[in-house]
């Protein structure tokens, strides 16, 4: 699952689907089957009638809501979209989770699924088009009633109004009529100066629900007669479970069954402490007792000895760089790394599935329903039609949640139980199980002009390949662009530069982590160009800004992140000054980072960040802010505390208290300012994270520290 | 046998029939119906499952049923009769949840300071707060709605 860009322009009203809903009322989908194929699009096409907006004869108006809601705020800024055009309030809205069906394919990933920050640019066009064309069919069918002409009505709050001005009528009451009539040539979407909701501060739909407990999540399920279950899988990297010791748990209360599954040996409950007793009663050896190959320091020299080796990919090349390298009197050279990191959602992994021989439902936290319903047929055999995903809110997502491990084991302890299915892992199985963000380790070097700015750019990194477990396809030529983003298409004029990526796959499962590879890239990138000026003796915003003369939107947002910080003042004794900008998903951050001494003990704290922020347009402006505060948090957490390694083939780390998230009192002061700019929304969910590491990187150097080039960064 | 196990649940006296050692947790959320406490670690580190015993905030993954008998344990679903305690409501005016799975444990936590503490300081505040995970980062929200709620004159926009 990558985002593939803009991808083909679709003729959308073509594909713009009227029907009549059981029972009357007006159904509107838009069907994206044909525009794109996702990696298992069979499953998605030819089922399920799925539509986006449903207006029923009773007056509910549902918006089938088929992003997930993993706290990005799709379950307000997707409603905010339709509700705009077809004129009515959000209170007015229902939200249904949508189903698994082609209609419901994100066209900027290819199948239907939620991540990579694409949830309301993808939406951006199609929603509010289906919110216009339903107006307009609303609009006419009351015209037509009327015999009045439809230009003199106006719809709003949810009724079609008489040129009177004192006659109304409906939705619901008009819902039929609009169904039966034909589907306008063109419909005319409001100018940015009639919006009423985009780009106004809205109330977060989901908020009072998450206030008094009352949000289901997916641990949240309750079925008739539903069990409860854990798999135990084995610790060791590439082994199996060789032997199992089951007759302590089995003679706990409440315990059910053990048996060995698939992916190793699940323990079944009446309830969930009883399932975490029968799992830590439970022995389980694996075969072989040890795999050296997972071992941190042989998988972090692994990477290093291909930095230099022979053939790698090219990913960008422009100009003569390795040629310019070679002449150079003077090149500029930097090894980074970055360590494995786990996704750590607060609400662990689960799935609650029912399975009969001729149904499956599956109740699941889930990033990816297409590929949930895929789990499920590939493990029943059930034709999709007979498959249901029923998304729940996530608590977090990150990545983690496009994968179908715990999907599985939820499904299939269903089908050999007979009953319903909560599938639980522990927090330990989620450290120990998890689809990390990969190790990666990257080669630097560059030339600078006379005018002390870099001339040729090399850029070599080294890690495993992420997509070539979860979307071959995209993989070709040894080119991963799951590793490359944010390496690539740099926003600065390097007249010669070159890319590369070497894959070397490692004994550990990796996957998508918030940001992707920019979270790795941006943090290489940003510290060498600090790490350049500082060779050149010039200020890192200035060599930015020069060699961003043709990037108004990028000058912009560092030019107005360095006023808030107050860049160019003189700062007190030990403090030191960081700034990084970053790109990506139609949308630019920049952000400075202020270090100061600690108050006691020595060493560094984080006293403060500015961040100044271009989306393009911003929907949903204060949650923008939010994914901006919360991604600093994120990025500082990552870049400061944490760290997943592997001893003798196993995680090391097992609980919380070994890997070290950022807590509430380690919160710096955070200043968020939004630039006004263009007519369509960027993504933002995994954009603000990604100057963090390297704008304190860089004031940690200012102070006065050593030039860091690892991750986790040392405050000490 | 499992003896009864009388507590008081949300200002409600009840007896419960489960195991005294069941973490207080899981009766409430799998015999109880009671799912808004949440489980993050089970390991008393996420601070997710923070409910009140007694007024205080405890880990409720970690507190046996038997520690709770005799004693009144209060759940986000009983800090106010109609989800309109101070907090709740600062919670919504600044917009702090956003995957929302960590804030029962937020709001029980900062329920119990400002309790004990209704203008608290910056330091008691961090203090109260720290040992509740939240992995989207709303801690800057959660600071703004705490001193919100305690200090409603400042904020009557």
């Amino acid at each position: 699952m990558t985002d593939r860009g803009s991808g083909p322009r679709l003729n959308r009203r073509a594909l713009l689907k009227l029907g009549l809903l059981a029972g009357g009322g007006l159904v509107l989908g838009i069907d994206a089957a044909d525009a794109t194929e996702g990696p298992d699009a069979a499953v998605a096409t030819g089922f399920a009638p799925g539509a986006w907006l449903r207006l029923h004869t009773d007056g509910r108006i549902v918006l089938m809501l088929a992003r997930s809601e993993m706290g990005q705020g799709v379950t307000s800024t997707l409603p905010m979209l339709v509700a705009e055009e077809l004129e009515v309030g959000l209170d007015q809205l229902d939200l249904e989770p949508a189903p698994v069906a082609s209609d419901y394919v994100n066209r900027l990933l290819g199948e239907q699924a939620t991540g990579c920050s694409t949830s309301v640019r993808e939406a951006w066009a199609p929603l509010r088009e289906a919110g216009a064309v339903a107006r307009t069919l609303l609009v006419r069918a009351a015209a037509a009633r009327w015999g009045v002409a439809a230009e003199d009505c106006r719809a709003r709050r949810g009724a079609v109004h008489h040129p009177d001005g004192e006659t109304r009528l409906d939705y619901a009451a008009l819902a039929e009529a609009a169904a039966r009539l034909p589907l306008p040539e063109r419909v005319t979407l409001k100018p940015p100066a009639q919006w009423q909701l985009i780009g106004t501060p809205q109330h977060r739909l989901d908020t009072p629900d998450k206030v008094v407990g009352a949000a289901r999540y997916g641990l949240d399920v309750r079925l008739p007669g539903m069990l409860y279950a854990s798999v135990a899988r084995c610790p060791l990297r590439g082994a199996r479970v060789s032997a199992w010791r089951a007759d302590a748990a089995r003679a706990l209360p409440g315990v059910v069954a053990v048996l060995a599954v698939r992916h190793g040996i699940a323990v079944v409950a009446r309830d969930t402490w009883s399932l975490l007793r029968g799992r830590a009663a439970l022995e389980v050896d694996c075969d072989p007792v040890a795999d050296p190959a997972a071992d941190q320091a042989r998988m972090e020299a692994r990477l290093r000895s291909r930095l230099d080796a022979r053939g790698a990919a090219l990913a960008e090349s422009r100009g003569d760089a390795l040629g310019e390298l070679a002449r150079a009197e003077q090149v500029l050279e930097a090894d980074y790394s970055l360590p494995f990191l786990a996704h750590v959602c607060m609400e662990p992994m689960n799935c609650t599935a029912e399975v009969s021989a001729e149904r499956c439902v599956i109740h699941v936290p889930t990033q990816a329903q297409q590929r949930a319903l895929a789990t499920a047929r590939r493990i029943t055999g059930l034709a999709p039609e007979r498959i249901e995903v029923r998304t729940t809110l996530l608590g977090g997502g990150f990545g983690r949640r496009v994968e179908q491990d715990f999907v599985a084991d939820a499904v299939e302890l269903a089908q050999r139980l007979g009953q319903p299915v909560q599938v639980v892992w522990t927090r330990a199985d989620d450290f120990a199980h998890d689809h990390y963000r990969p190790l990666t380790c990257h080669r630097l070097r560059a030339t600078l002009g006379e005018d002390g700015l870099p001339r040729a750019w090399y850029h070599r990194i080294v890690g495993p390949s992420v997509l070539a477990r979860l979307a071959p396809e995209a993989v070709s030529d040894g080119l991963d662009p799951a590793l490359v983003e944010g390496a690539t298409a740099l926003p600065y004029a390097l007249p010669a530069r070159r890319i590369e990526y070497r894959r070397a796959d490692l004994p550990v499962s990796v996957g998508l982590w918030r940001g992707g590879a920019r979270a790795h890239n941006v943090y290489v990138v940003e510290s060498f160009l600090d790490e350049l000026a500082a060779t050149a003796g010039r200020d890192p915003l200035a060599l930015r800004l020069a060699l961003l003369e043709d990037r108004p939107r990028a000058r912009a947002v560092l030019e107005r992140v360095a006023a808030l910080a107050g860049w160019s003042q003189p700062l007190a004794p030990g403090h030191g000054r960081g700034i990084a900008l970053a790109t990506g998903y139609g949308s630019l951050v920049a952000q400075v980072v202020e270090v100061a001494p600690r108050a006691e003990g020595g060493g560094l704290r984080v006293a403060r960040v500015w961040c100044v922020v271009d989306c393009g347009l911003a929907v949903d402006p204060d949650g923008v802010r939010a994914q901006m505060e919360g991604g600093i948090a994120f990025g500082l957490s990552a870049a400061l505390g944490e760290r997943i390694s592997f001893a003798a083939g196993r995680v090391e780390q097992r609980r919380l208290a070994d890997y070290r998230l950022l807590r509430f009192d380690e919160m710096p002061e955070v200043e968020v300012e939004l630039v006004e700019a263009a007519a369509t929304p960027g993504g933002v969910g995994d954009l603000g994270p990604l100057p963090l590491a390297p704008a304190l990187a860089a004031a940690i150097a200012a102070a006065g520290g050593e030039r860091q080039r690892a991750l986790p960064l040392r405050l000490a | 046998m499992d003896a009864m196990i009388s507590l008081t649940l949300n200002g409600e006296p009840m007896r419960l029939d489960l195991d005294p050692d069941m973490p207080l947790l899981w009766a409430l959320r799998d015999h109880l119906g009671l799912t808004g406490t949440r489980y993050g670690c089970g390991e008393g580190e996420c601070g997710a499952c923070t409910v009140h015993l007694d007024g205080q905030p405890v880990h409720s993954c970690t507190l046996p049923l038997r520690a709770a008998a005799g004693r009144s344990v209060t759940t986000i679903e009983g800090l106010s009769p109609d989800g309109r305690h101070p907090l709740q409501l600062a919670w919504i005016v600044e917009e702090v949840p956003q995957c929302g799975y960590c804030q029962s444990g937020q709001l029980m936590s900062a329920a119990a300071l400002l309790a004990a503490h209704p203008q608290p300081t910056p330091e008691q505040i961090d203090a109260a707060m720290s040992g509740v995970l939240c992995r989207c980062g709303s801690y800057a929200r959660i600071r703004r709605a705490i001193q919100r709620a305690a200090n409603p004159e400042v904020h009557n926009d």
